[in-house]
């Protein structure tokens, strides 16, 4: 086959969007609008790399916050949320061996995701809304300094994401408990309380020990899923708290800022994004993990029922850990700051360390293994968070987060590298995995540009957190613009290890797009010619 | 007391000798997982054994630090503590609004700072003249935002809002206007 047949049909013409299940083409929805949006993400965390060595004329200052506003938004929603979201609406199903409730909701779970991204990001662009991601009150509501239609449409994108994450929610834990048509009847207490982790409670004070009903990464989804709905409930209520002063205003009646306490709001508020970043990320990590070690190696899981309760614990410590975000809020009381902020947040060192540890002894257990894409990228994602989960224990100290609070560093090595390097790559191991699964053995474009794709993606992911740590260390704060040049050396290595990153994604996105072809890509996002529940062809 | 640059300068040197050493153990890993010889079981007394470093670290990272780090007992007991010098600093519109006369502290003075905004979520931190952060806090409307730090040497520092409070607070720069002297 010649390049341009190869680009249409892709390699050897043997992907056939015709074959797919409705199952299968929901996966692969979700991957694709997954990656377009990291595209996204990723041409605006270049611009904005090229801003920090010097501030680009063209873009003025509040576009840039406009830009600073929508990356971490649509690389957390538009990017990670569609692909997690599509591999556990694939996975649940399959580990438990029944149908999805329901793909109709997932699909408009995808749709809602596409739509609402689109939404805020467009809004953030054409009017730019800058509040960034943590809205610090009263500043989404300061409408002299930011339009109020432009943040009007921009929290009801982030709404539509949200009614799209409920969706989510409400599938995963109706694919565990339901009992499918013509099957026995299930037990679906047992089966919910099995994947919260009560039964595995109630057994540590049984003599006759119940077995789990569900597998460990059944349990692992359902308790970050947990985390995830919470966050869905505290981010709408915020939206809707913020909309009705982008009401009022329109209506021409502006309300008082006062009326609601900064201090309480940001509890509130970071008691909820942490759900993300400290829990249905971690949560969602370490059970991708060891289903990846199982899978790869064939293999029980080493410390399996140690796995579960670290897994437990990590979901109960998502919800205290909030406070380490207020070390620097000087009417914080101090008790919150200790033990949640500095105590709790050490319980995430114990439940991440423990999740390394397991998944490398059970893969240690099957040598020798063959360096595939999947372990790779699995051992590029466990380093990561072995590396930035430290840093982050770091700065949740009150010592330390005195001199550290808002600087490069906290972004960098703890944010940066967790997400591009932890997440990230563990995302990529599991998409490398299910390619062959979910596309009926379509074959990989180049094994080159695979191994390309890990090498630039590693070192530019570690690279660009170290050089933005260093400039951290030396003063450089995060959500500002320098205009003098203080730290252009940082920011030039920063960005030449983002676009380190930026090679990396393009060699990736070309594989895929080469192995299954254009034609491909577009019969993904047609009907399916089968209306089977089942996740794969018959015989496959 | 500790210059916060010799904190971060120990940090800089913590972390980089354990960076180097996670990614020589993820070589050394990914190298001989594809390997056959050597054992492949794993006794669980090496696992309860890193449990239980783990939780000795997570502890005692928080006890060597307030022990280490003078500026953190300090911190929590300001209330206690008799300032020196206060400055009260208010924060309005994306500006400071300092003290009519130049903020000068004698060394080894402790001083307070109590900032209030009368409007927005700011930041306040103190620079020295090489750009590098001597310590910051957050500036929450409605709140008492206050500070006690210990000046043991000579400088002159500038003030800067450490948190974003929208495209107009990138200017909030006050240039050496705080001076410790002799």
């Amino acid at each position: 086959m010649n390049f341009i047949q190869t680009f249409m049909d892709g390699e050897e013409g043997l992907f056939k969007p015709n074959s797919l299940t409705p199952m299968q083409k929901m996966i692969l929805r979700f991957v694709v609008v997954g990656l377009v949006y990291y595209l996204f993400a990723l041409v605006e965390g270049m611009l904005m790399r090229v801003y920090q060595v010097t501030p680009i004329a063209a873009i003025p200052p509040d576009q840039y916050f406009g830009m600073l506003t929508a990356h971490p938004l649509v690389g957390i929603f538009g990017s990670t949320y569609s692909i997690v979201f599509g591999a556990f609406l694939f996975l649940v199903p399959f580990l438990m061996s029944k149908p999805l409730w329901s793909i109709k909701l997932a699909n408009w779970t995808c749709g809602l995701i596409a739509v609402g991204t689109f939404t805020f990001w467009f809004a953030g662009f054409l009017t730019h809304y800058a509040p960034l991601y943590t809205l610090y009150w009263p500043l989404p509501a300061d409408f002299t300094q930011f339009s109020v239609w432009g943040g009007t449409f921009f929290i009801l994108g982030i709404a539509l994401i949200m009614v799209g994450t409920v969706f989510f929610v409400l599938n995963i834990f109706r694919t565990i408990a339901y009992t499918p048509e013509g099957w026995e009847k299930q037990d679906g207490k047992g089966l919910l309380a099995s994947a919260l982790g009560l039964s595995g409670l109630k057994n540590l004070f049984r003599k006759n020990k119940k077995e789990h009903m569900v597998s460990l990464p059944v349990a692992a989804i359902a308790r970050g899923t947990v985390d995830t709905a919470l966050n869905a409930g505290i981010i709408l209520f915020t939206g809707v708290l913020i909309l009705i002063y982008m009401i009022a205003e329109i209506a021409g009646s502006s309300l008082k800022h006062s009326s609601i306490d900064a201090l309480l709001y940001k509890n509130w508020f970071w008691w909820g994004l942490d759900l993300i970043a400290d829990g249905l990320v971690l949560i969602f990590v370490a059970g991708t993990w060891y289903l990846l070690a199982t899978l790869i190696t064939g293999k029980k899981l080493f410390m399996e029922n140690w796995a579960r309760a670290a897994l437990f614990v990590e979901m109960v410590v998502s919800w205290t850990v909030w406070s380490h975000h207020l070390m620097s809020d000087q009417a914080q009381p101090g008790i919150l700051k200790i033990l949640s902020g500095e105590m709790v947040t050490a319980f995430e060192l114990i439940t991440q360390g423990l999740a390394f540890f397991i998944t490398l002894i059970t893969l240690w257990s099957a040598r020798p293994l063959k360096m595939t894409n999947p372990l790779k990228f699995l051992l590029g994602g466990l380093l990561g968070f072995a590396l930035a989960v430290p840093a982050g224990i770091m700065q949740a100290d009150l010592g330390l987060n005195r001199i550290l609070h808002n600087t490069q560093w906290i972004v960098g090595p703890h944010v940066h590298v967790a997400i591009l390097v932890g997440l990230t790559m563990t995302l990529y191991s599991a998409i490398y995995f299910l390619f062959p699964i979910v596309t009926n053995n379509a074959k990989l474009y180049s094994q080159k540009l695979a191994n390309f794709h890990f090498w630039a993606h590693l070192l530019g992911g570690i690279g660009m957190g170290a050089f933005m740590g260093m400039a951290g260390l030396k003063g450089m704060l995060r959500r500002t613009i320098y205009f003098d040049g203080e730290y252009s050396l940082y920011m030039i290595l920063a960005a030449l290890s983002g676009t380190l990153l930026l090679l990396a994604f393009l060699a990736f996105f070309f594989n895929i797009v080469m192995s299954v072809g254009l034609k491909g890509v577009i019969g993904i996002f047609m009907p399916a010619k089968s209306n089977t529940k089942d996740l794969l062809p018959a015989g496959k | 007391m500790v210059d916060s640059n010799t904190v971060l300068l120990g940090q800089t040197f913590a972390y980089t000798f354990y960076v180097l050493a996670i990614m020589l153990l993820m070589g050394w890993f990914a190298y001989n997982v594809t390997k056959s010889e050597g054992s492949k079981e794993i006794k669980p007394a090496l696992f309860y054994s890193l449990v239980g470093f783990l939780i000795l670290l997570g502890v005692s990272l928080h006890i060597v630090t307030h022990e280490t780090i003078p500026w953190k007992p300090m911190d929590l007991n300001r209330a206690d503590i008799k300032a020196d010098k206060t400055f009260d600093i208010t924060v309005a519109d994306h500006k400071f609004i300092l003290p009519s006369e130049k903020m000068i502290i004698n060394t080894n003075d402790k001083v307070m700072f109590n900032v209030t905004s009368k409007d927005l979520t700011y930041g306040f931190g103190l620079f020295r003249e090489d750009n590098t952060m001597m310590f910051q806090m957050q500036v929450l409307p409605g709140h008492n935002n206050d500070i006690l730090w210990h000046f043991d040497r000579p400088g002159v520092y500038t003030i800067r809002s450490t948190e974003y409070s929208g495209p107009k607070g990138i200017g909030m720069i006050e240039k050496n206007v705080v001076e410790v002297i002799d």
